[in-house]
């Protein structure tokens, strides 16, 4: 039995601390804890609602596009022009966003997963003509090889060729994953932090020039994502394979859909939507989506105890530093009373059962060269698989919202703050579910809540004593070396984490494990 | 800091500590254009030179005390040659329990904590964005984590390493890559190469309305009454008059575009006052704020 402490989990968005329980070789118990915070829904109180879409962007440099998008609907909704946008601010905003979500998921798998199953030091035998990866074995060579050392050792599967050839990937991505945050701005204005999305609809008008360009800057990632995304992914899949077996997690998905293909429904969890919402658990049975259902609990987080059991539109933030119990400073959301894991598997698979025939037809090929069933795609690869399967459905079916734009035409209409007013806020965020809620009174922010994907997955237990996603795919886990517990930063990771947290590996006694401080 | 690899190449050690940031910051570094990050980290950024990144939480392979050791290893083992920038601001209240990194004996450790001991022994010391250069978003109102900006944290704990303020939220790469280059090619910046704020007056020297495209607007007393007009932004909350940067110049994002450019407003975020004293964002500056207008620094 022993204890591994992995503080910080890096290549992830900030501060990641996680523990958990080992005993021959095996996962017992696993807990997650985020270990910063801000306060922002507190900062938030008294403001001017509009400036929500400025401060709420600001949670996250990874994602701002995605809250930038909740903030802006969460406000039209309380304004009570939800349902008034024009077309032109409503395809505006999806472009927007999509190119925020190209850009992302390269990033992820990239710069953010890849290390994990690419050895990198393979370079070093590299005897071609290629200037880029002959730049890099001069890297090498030199002998200071930071930020690639120090490193986890041993389990690299790849042979010399592809470990090379994915260097060569992870460079030329991040030229693309620049190009992707280029695209955002043609109608976003700038990165991070976008300042056109703005309640009424966005604050430009489109023009021929941009849509051509946006085209065309578009297509070059296209291009990327089919020829060296996809495949990357798939080679990665092969060589790794039983990682569609590791990390199954929760079992229950939950999506709130995203890309408003029609704007004129005001509910948001009923609008026609790209990517669909609602929940699946493991047999792929659909279930329709009642936000009454989502409640946050606290017994493990450091709020107060009497602020457990809340909606997020009546949550509120108010710190308990002494909790006994407290072990993260994240909620812990649930829907239906259950655990729900969220992100692109989760939107993926929704949509999946909800008969989309792109998205079935992308899904199932892969399943069918795997030779697995649904079931596989919950697990570590199948997170990596659905994401990269949702970057392509997304980058394909871009060009044609782009050219449904009216160049010209107007993009936002004007509004009243009203004295009094609720609203909510739901997107699929590039990580998953993301839902804003406000409250306002005397045209000033009364209460603002917001529970995050980051939320859900990288929750702590419940009153319920229920461990949160990313702890239920941990626990179980076989852990080869505990030296070097690939399994845990691998499932960790393909989560793709967008919060302060924290990761442990304890034994039920408490004593660690290996290098991690031996006791 | 002159400590030469194989070949003769200068290594130049970089700890990159994030406290109570949104990663923003690193996000825009990556945008960097010319040079790409790629050149800036893997190949000799200025010939001869060679930004060495030893710690990095968002993009380093490893995780863990590993890297933790790493980044203290630099500290001990490089003391007064290495750079040490700074993103997000410093949680301080409750004894900083608001921001922790690792633990020890089963404490967690304040990132203050961490922050002092690897400060103390830096060459310098950049901030990065407005909440590590001001406290920024972090520590806007009521302020609910006690976060200070890194100058204060200096000077509240007597650390006397020179300190280059680069704010923005969040900041643009050239502000940073040009900052660090500069560094490299002849040394620190001497005081007269910073404002009042330590920010290099080669970025942050001129308002953003002496230079706006919509400038002209402006002085002809056209003002946009909503969004996606045309006219000067001013009634609609723009904080360009009182916002120094070279944003209207430069642009954003390999020049595609920035915020005024797209219609929407400046919010100031490169000032020390960001965000309370430029919010609320979309509400009319007040005349009285406008006299810096055209007389630049």
């Amino acid at each position: 039995m022993g204890k591994i402490i992995i503080e910080p989990v890096t290549r992830i968005e900030g501060h990641l601390k996680i523990e958990a329980v080992v005993e021959n070789g095996k996962v017992k118990d696993a807990r997650s804890s985020g270990m910063m915070f801000r306060g922002l829904e507190i900062i938030l109180q008294g403001r001017d609602p509009r400036d929500a879409q400025r401060y709420t962007q600001r949670i996250c440099g990874v994602c701002p596009t995605s809250h930038s998008t909740a903030a802006t609907l969460n406000l039209d909704s309380a304004f009570g022009i939800s349902d008034k946008i024009p077309d032109n601010g409503r395809i505006m905003r999806n472009l927007i966003l999509g190119a925020a979500h190209i850009a992302d998921h390269i990033l992820h798998f990239y710069h953010l997963a890849a290390l994990d199953y690419v050895d990198i030091t393979a370079v070093a035998k590299y005897d071609g003509n290629d200037p880029v990866l002959n730049s890099v074995k001069a890297f090498a060579e030199r002998g200071e090889l930071g930020p690639f050392v120090p490193r986890y050792e041993g389990d690299y599967r790849l042979s010399k060729a592809a470990n090379i050839e994915a260097l060569a990937h992870y460079v030329k991505a991040l030229e693309m994953r620049r190009k992707g945050q280029e695209l955002t701005t043609i109608f976003g204005g700038k990165l991070p932090h976008d300042s056109v999305i703005v309640p009424g609809g966005v604050a430009e008008v489109p023009t021929v020039d941009k849509i051509a360009s946006f085209l065309w800057q578009l297509n070059e990632l296209r291009d990327f994502i089919n020829n060296v995304y996809l495949p990357d992914v798939m080679m990665v899949a092969e060589a790794y394979s039983d990682y569609f077996g590791i990390g199954a997690g929760c079992g229950n998905l939950l999506s709130y859909g995203s890309f408003d293909l029609d704007g004129k429904s005001p509910d948001l969890a009923r609008r026609e939507r790209f990517m669909k919402q609602g929940t699946v658990s493991a047999d792929l049975k659909l279930g329709q989506l009642d936000t009454q259902k989502i409640m946050e609990y606290v017994k493990y987080s450091w709020y107060e105890d009497s602020t457990s059991r809340k909606h997020p539109a009546s949550g509120e933030t108010r710190p308990d530093l002494k909790k006994k119990a407290g072990y993260s400073w994240i909620k812990a959301p649930r829907y239906d009373g259950k655990v729900y894991e969220v992100g692109p598997l989760a939107r993926v698979a929704v949509t999946y059962a909800s008969g989309n025939p792109t998205v079935k037809a992308l899904v199932d090929s892969t399943l069918s060269r795997f030779k697995a069933s649904p079931k596989a795609l919950f697990s570590v690869l199948g997170r990596h698989a659905a994401r990269a399967l949702y970057t392509k459905a997304l980058a394909d079916s871009m060009p044609a919202w782009l050219l449904q734009l009216k160049p010209g035409e107007p993009a936002y209409i004007d509004y009243q703050i009203p004295e009094q007013s609720t609203g909510m806020g739901l997107i699929d965020g590039a990580r998953g579910a993301l839902g804003h809620w406000v409250e306002i009174k005397d045209k000033k922010i009364a209460n603002y809540q917001c529970v995050v994907p980051s939320t859900w997955n990288l929750s702590p237990r419940d009153d319920n004593e229920q461990p949160g996603p990313v702890e239920q795919a941990i626990i179980g886990t076989k852990v080869k070396d505990e030296n070097n517990p690939f399994e845990i930063v691998r499932i960790v990771r393909s989560f793709d984490p967008c919060i302060a947290c924290a990761v442990h590996l304890i034994t039920p006694k408490g004593s660690e494990l290996g290098r991690f401080r031996v006791s | 800091m002159v400590e030469r690899g194989k070949g003769g190449t200068v290594e130049y050690p970089l700890i990159w500590f994030a406290a109570s940031a949104c990663t923003g910051c690193s996000v825009s570094v990556l945008n960097s254009v010319s040079p790409t990050i790629k050149n800036v980290l893997i190949d000799e950024v200025v010939p001869g030179k060679h930004i060495n990144l030893r710690y990095h939480a968002t993009v380093m392979a490893g995780q863990g005390d590993a890297v933790i050791e790493e980044m203290e290893h630099t500290a001990r083992s490089k003391k007064g040659g290495y750079i040490l920038v700074v993103e997000g601001a410093i949680p301080t209240a409750a004894e900083g329990a608001y921001g922790t990194m690792g633990e020890n004996g089963g404490k967690p450790i304040p990132m203050a904590s961490r922050l002092e001991h690897v400060a103390g022994n830096a060459l310098a010391i950049i901030a990065l964005g407005t909440c590590a250069s001001f406290g920024g978003i972090a520590a806007g109102a009521p302020n609910p984590s006690g976060c200070i900006s890194v100058d204060q944290f200096l000077k509240q704990h007597r650390i006397n390493v020179p300190l280059i303020n680069i704010p923005g939220c969040a900041p643009h790469p050239d502000w940073f890559v040009g900052t660090v280059a500069a560094i490299l090619l002849k040394g620190l910046p001497k005081p007269e190469e910073l404002d009042e704020h330590k920010r290099p007056k080669a970025f942050y020297g001129k308002l953003i309305h002496e230079n706006c495209p919509r400038r002209a607007y402006f002085e002809e007393g056209k003002f946009a009454r909503k969004f996606g007009g045309p006219g000067c932004l001013n009634e609609l909350g723009c904080k360009g008059p009182v916002t120094y940067a070279d944003c209207p110049l430069r642009l954003w994002n390999h020049s595609t575009n920035w915020c005024i450019g797209s219609g929407g407003s400046c919010i100031g975020c490169v000032e020390p006052g960001f965000p309370d004293l430029l919010a609320p964002f979309y509400q009319k500056l007040s005349d009285d704020a406008l006299p810096a207008v055209g007389k630049g620094q």
